[in-house]
């Protein structure tokens, strides 16, 4: 697969964006790995989190706003608590999932009726109250 | 000693076992969990992006609330709660653009004055686990625990203060000051998958799948928790890990409040194990912690 790399998308609005709302430097990742080899979410995931990041240095906007990544990410800040550079990308992997929840006519990523009834009441609140923050439109 | 307590909105229901034991300890310790009037849900998720306040509004309310109603500390018993308020406050006291943002919006004023505590670092910073200790009146003898710590009572370290990332010891402190035998085991700070539980359910089997095999391989007779979505997960998943590994043996998952209890001699029947999947009681019963 062909795959160009340009400035004008290493330099786009959508990496800015999600520079500018997650307040972390892409560029101070030197691909290490650490985070990927501790994160708990990986065998769901198709880019590991040290491939977004270095997809969002590449400005590869189309491969990271459709990766499945960012909805299997538990936010449980494992990857910033290893990275030696100090970058968090459970903030990332929360602007990605915001950007795609705040476009026009956006989807929710779960659905209360998928829950069967026993499953709903022996489900905490906090685990309903969050998934909702994390996977509807606001 | 009266500490001013927010419950949050699992404590009052599913997780009932964690607050009725948390409020009853305190009273044999010597001190009183004095719950915030007109409380309202944290919300439960920490916003992780610059540009979004509305979900701090009720965090920040609850804090104000608390300071309005003459307090400088507010005790917490769930992680998930005490992450929200202890991160929201820290951005209250830091963060002078955002502050004002927020404070406006529900029109309070509040600049981060309220210490956002755990229970558990009441117990070791205010009351001490040496007197924790002597307070103790059934000690856990011969009870091997796994003390698990899970992200959100730990994590980010720097803006929660609780303890080291890696190896942390309050919560094998606290079960040393019980009498019990804390063991260690490699996935004490791992995830148990949290929200996951409602969108990738394989996340949250497999997560708690590892850290229940890694707690069984230490030795551990019983994982303990301080949170209401680890204790589900990790109680919850049980039944499914066993379909994909027969030979997977389960092991049961409490709060540390449940423990704590059952030390200082409060009945076993009104500590609510029977709404445990996998039913602590034989376990507890054949190590002598309950006759």
């Amino acid at each position: 697969m062909k795959t160009v790399i340009s400035r004008s998308q290493v330099k786009g609005d959508f990496v800015s964006k999600v520079a500018e709302i997650s307040g972390e430097n892409f560029f101070n990742c030197y691909q290490c790995g650490n985070c990927s080899a501790g994160c708990p979410s990986v065998d769901e995931m198709d880019l590991l989190p040290s491939q977004v990041v270095r997809y969002l240095q590449l400005g590869l906007e189309e491969e990271v706003k459709s990766c499945k990544s960012m909805w299997v990410c538990a936010s449980c800040m494992m990857c910033h608590a290893r990275c030696p550079k100090g970058v968090d990308i459970s903030k990332i992997m929360e602007a990605l999932r915001v950007l795609r929840l705040r476009e026009v006519g956006a989807e929710g990523h779960i659905d209360v009726t998928d829950f069967s009834d026993d499953y709903l009441a022996r489900a905490p609140q906090i685990a309903m109250i969050s998934g909702y923050r994390k996977f509807l439109p606001l | 000693m009266k500490y001013p307590y927010f419950p949050g909105c699992t404590l009052y229901t599913k997780a009932k076992k964690l607050d009725d034991a948390g409020r009853e300890c305190s009273l044999k310790l010597g001190f009183e969990l004095d719950e915030l009037k007109d409380w309202t849900c944290c919300g439960a998720t920490f916003p992780l992006v610059n540009d979004q306040h509305i979900t701090m509004s009720g965090p920040t309310r609850i804090l104000a609330d608390t300071k309005d109603q003459g307090n400088d500390k507010l005790v917490t018993l769930c992680s998930v709660c005490f992450n929200v308020l202890k991160r929201t406050n820290n951005v209250m006291l830091n963060d002078e653009e955002r502050r004002a943002k927020i404070t406006d919006f529900i029109e309070r004023d509040y600049h981060g004055e309220v210490e956002v505590l755990h229970y558990l670092q009441l117990l070791r910073d205010e009351i001490g686990f040496d007197v924790l200790k002597e307070k103790v009146v059934k000690p856990l003898e011969g009870l091997k625990v796994a003390c698990y710590y899970g992200c959100l009572l730990l994590r980010p370290v720097k803006e929660i203060g609780l303890d080291t990332m890696e190896d942390p010891s309050i919560f094998e402190d606290f079960i040393r000051a019980l009498g019990g035998e804390p063991i260690e085991f490699p996935y004490k700070v791992e995830c148990c998958g949290a929200f996951q539980a409602v969108h990738s359910m394989d996340t949250a089997t497999r997560c708690s799948r590892d850290i229940l095999r890694s707690a069984k391989n230490s030795g551990a007779d019983v994982v303990i928790t301080t949170c209401p979505l680890c204790q589900f997960n990790l109680d919850d998943r049980q039944p499914e890990i066993q379909k994909s590994d027969p030979g997977f043996s389960s092991i049961p998952v409490v709060y540390f409040t449940q423990l704590l209890a059952l030390a200082l001699d409060l009945p076993a029947e009104e500590l609510g194990f029977e709404r445990n999947l996998i039913d602590p009681l034989p376990i507890l019963k054949e190590k002598g912690v309950i006759a």
